[in-house]
């Protein structure tokens, strides 16, 4: 859906802000460019709406070289947020959400019709807030309001630079849940920059961790987490990366694997939990001795069995040792 | 806050009973009975004072926000200082040595007075027009680039409705000192209300003084009134306080 070929960029001639930078994004994909700051995740996410320009390669959309198109054109095809939500404080949301229908000509009603549409996609009234503006909202409703206005002319592609950044911890986790599940209907293909690990973990279908211009390493959260590249794509992602894997996988992914425990009956302070739970918050749930015992359920409410700390970690060693060693040998048959 | 608020209100409530209570005392003592005495004259001087504020104006606002819009573009933003500077520097001279100036280049009369009150609403003018386009965030430039919004379409839809109350500050700053100046015009033959108020100084005679300085005040007051009510009208609420920090800081 998008390629980058040998893109990039200097802005003196000698010093390179991104450095021949080639990967492929699939549709419907969320891309999260990670790194510290000054590494050209930025500058890399907008070289493809050509906010920055391109020094050397090229950037593909379907197929098509960006730097042909009418860099107009190519803008309105392509949702942008930016932190600080960029709404226009002269205009209300209505008009803030519209704009880039506005711009491609489409008729009032189509207009308004979209807009409640999109109001009712993140659970805001659209009645209400119509004639409201920009600073009478809170930051995340601010924040909210710039994601739908990038959505407005339902465009294939969005670029969404640090969207959540501001937020407080507590929004910005309800913001990103929220996201998702818009993501899960609108199926967009994102390109989201982000210097927090734990957000590209979460929302990252795959992960560009970038250095100085470069790309370190280019793969699922779960695969950087496992097998990360180098010594600095380790320093980057932490220590607590195996706890922090943890956290892509469910309980019920464990049981397909190793299966849980039998329920010992003796015990009578005992908890439950969804077999849908991912494992880092159960096994915080079992660091935190909240019970003796905790039971797994399925949707049903159905008993499934018991889940202890020495499960998590037999589970931890074969997802990081066996299996990677196993793949290694199949890898060594082939050749 | 509520006693600040308190506390304005007092002060305001005793700044109209003085300026009510000296509207009675030059009322009782006959200090306006030039404008009634001498009415066609007091029109014509009325007439001529708006029409040197209002010329005067409309060439500095021609000049200064075409300028200050330049000099707000990223290509030019770096030469913004030299512009400023230059408008400083005729801001310090002081206004009888530019109407002095004026009768060197012009002679004397309307022309010349017109030209030191536009020299003298020029900075203003542009350094609010610049301090309202200065103000925009640039991300909200960024944003609007972002969207596929042509440099057309940023100026008139994001940067002019942003700075719009600033560079309304701007006008009402200049006109409301124009209309003080522009009572020197006397002085060099450009007539308005000036030649009455300098006449009561020369004879000491308070009743053409108040005549022409009154009416004056009122104009500048009216200005200013009307001025901030166009920039409550165009600039969108939202904008306004924004606006406001902008313009005295």
């Amino acid at each position: 859906m998008i390629s980058f070929k040998h893109v990039s960029k200097s802005y003196t001639g000698t010093e390179k802000a991104v450095n021949d930078v080639n990967f492929e994004v699939e549709q419907g994909e969320i891309v999260i460019f990670l790194g510290p700051s000054g590494c050209g995740k930025t500058t890399l996410l907008r070289m493809v709406n050509r906010l920055e320009t391109i020094t050397e390669g090229s950037i593909l959309i379907n197929d098509q070289d960006i730097g042909e198109l009418n860099e107009i054109e190519l803008r309105r095809k392509i949702g942008y947020v930016i932190q600080s939500n960029g709404l226009f404080p002269n205009m209300n949301i209505e008009e803030n959400v519209t704009i880039v229908p506005d711009l491609l000509g489409w008729d009032k009603k189509k207009k308004h019709n979209r807009y409640k549409e999109l109001m009712q996609l993140i659970g805001l009234d659209p009645m209400e807030y119509r004639k409201r503006f920009p600073n009478e909202l809170s930051g995340g409703q601010q924040q909210r309001i710039g994601v739908i206005r990038a959505l407005a002319a339902d465009p294939p592609v969005m670029l969404m630079d640090e969207p959540f950044g501001a937020l407080d911890p507590l929004i910005r986790e309800k913001i990103q849940d929220e996201f998702l599940q818009i993501q899960r209907e609108v199926k967009k293909t994102i390109l989201f920059v982000s210097h927090d690990i734990d957000e590209a973990i979460k929302m990252a279908d795959k992960i560009v961790l970038m250095r100085d211009g470069e790309i370190m390493q280019y793969g699922t959260p779960s695969d950087i987490l496992i097998h990360p590249k180098n010594e600095y794509v380790s320093q980057f992602i932490g220590r607590d990366r195996a706890i922090k894997h943890l956290s892509l996988r469910t309980i019920a992914q464990l049981q397909e694997e190793i299966g849980l425990v039998d329920i010992d009956q003796s015990i009578v302070d005992s908890k439950q939990v969804n077999v849908h739970e991912n494992l880092k918050d159960t096994l915080a749930m079992l660091l935190n001795q909240e019970a003796d015992q905790v039971i797994v359920h399925d949707d049903n409410d159905e008993v499934q069995g018991a889940i202890t700390i020495d499960r998590v970690q037999r589970y931890l060693h074969l997802e990081m040792r066996q299996k990677p060693a196993q793949a290694r040998e199949k890898e060594k048959v082939i050749e | 806050m509520n006693r600040k608020k308190i506390i304005a209100i007092i002060v305001r409530i005793l700044l109209y009973a003085f300026v009510i209570g000296f509207f009675v005392y030059a009322g009782v003592n006959g200090y306006f009975s030039p404008i009634f005495e001498q009415s066609d004259t007091f029109w014509v001087l009325v007439g001529q004072h708006l029409n040197l504020v209002i010329i005067s104006s409309f060439l500095a606002i021609a000049i200064a926000l075409p300028l200050a819009v330049l000099f707000t573009r990223p290509r030019f933003r770096k030469f913004e200082w030299i512009a400023s500077n230059v408008a400083n520097l005729a801001q310090t001279v002081p206004s009888l040595a530019v109407l002095a100036l004026a009768i060197g280049i012009l002679g004397v009369g309307f022309k010349p007075a017109v030209f030191a009150l536009f020299i003298y609403s020029v900075l203003p003018i542009f350094r609010n027009a610049v301090a309202g386009f200065n103000s925009i965030n640039p991300d909200l430039i960024d944003a609007g680039k972002g969207m596929g919004m042509k440099a057309g379409q940023i100026f008139w839809r994001v940067e002019v409705p942003n700075a719009a109350y600033a560079i309304i500050g701007g006008l009402r700053t200049a006109v409301v000192l124009n209309i003080g100046t522009a009572a020197l015009a006397y002085y060099i033959g450009g007539g308005g209300l000036g030649v009455w108020i300098m006449t009561g100084i020369e004879l000491f005679d308070n009743a053409y003084l108040i005549s022409g300085a009154i009416p004056v005040t009122l104009m500048a007051i009216g200005f200013d009134y009307l001025l901030r009510g166009v920039g409550y009208v165009i600039s969108p609420k939202s904008t306004r306080q924004t606006a406001d920090t902008a313009t005295t800081t």
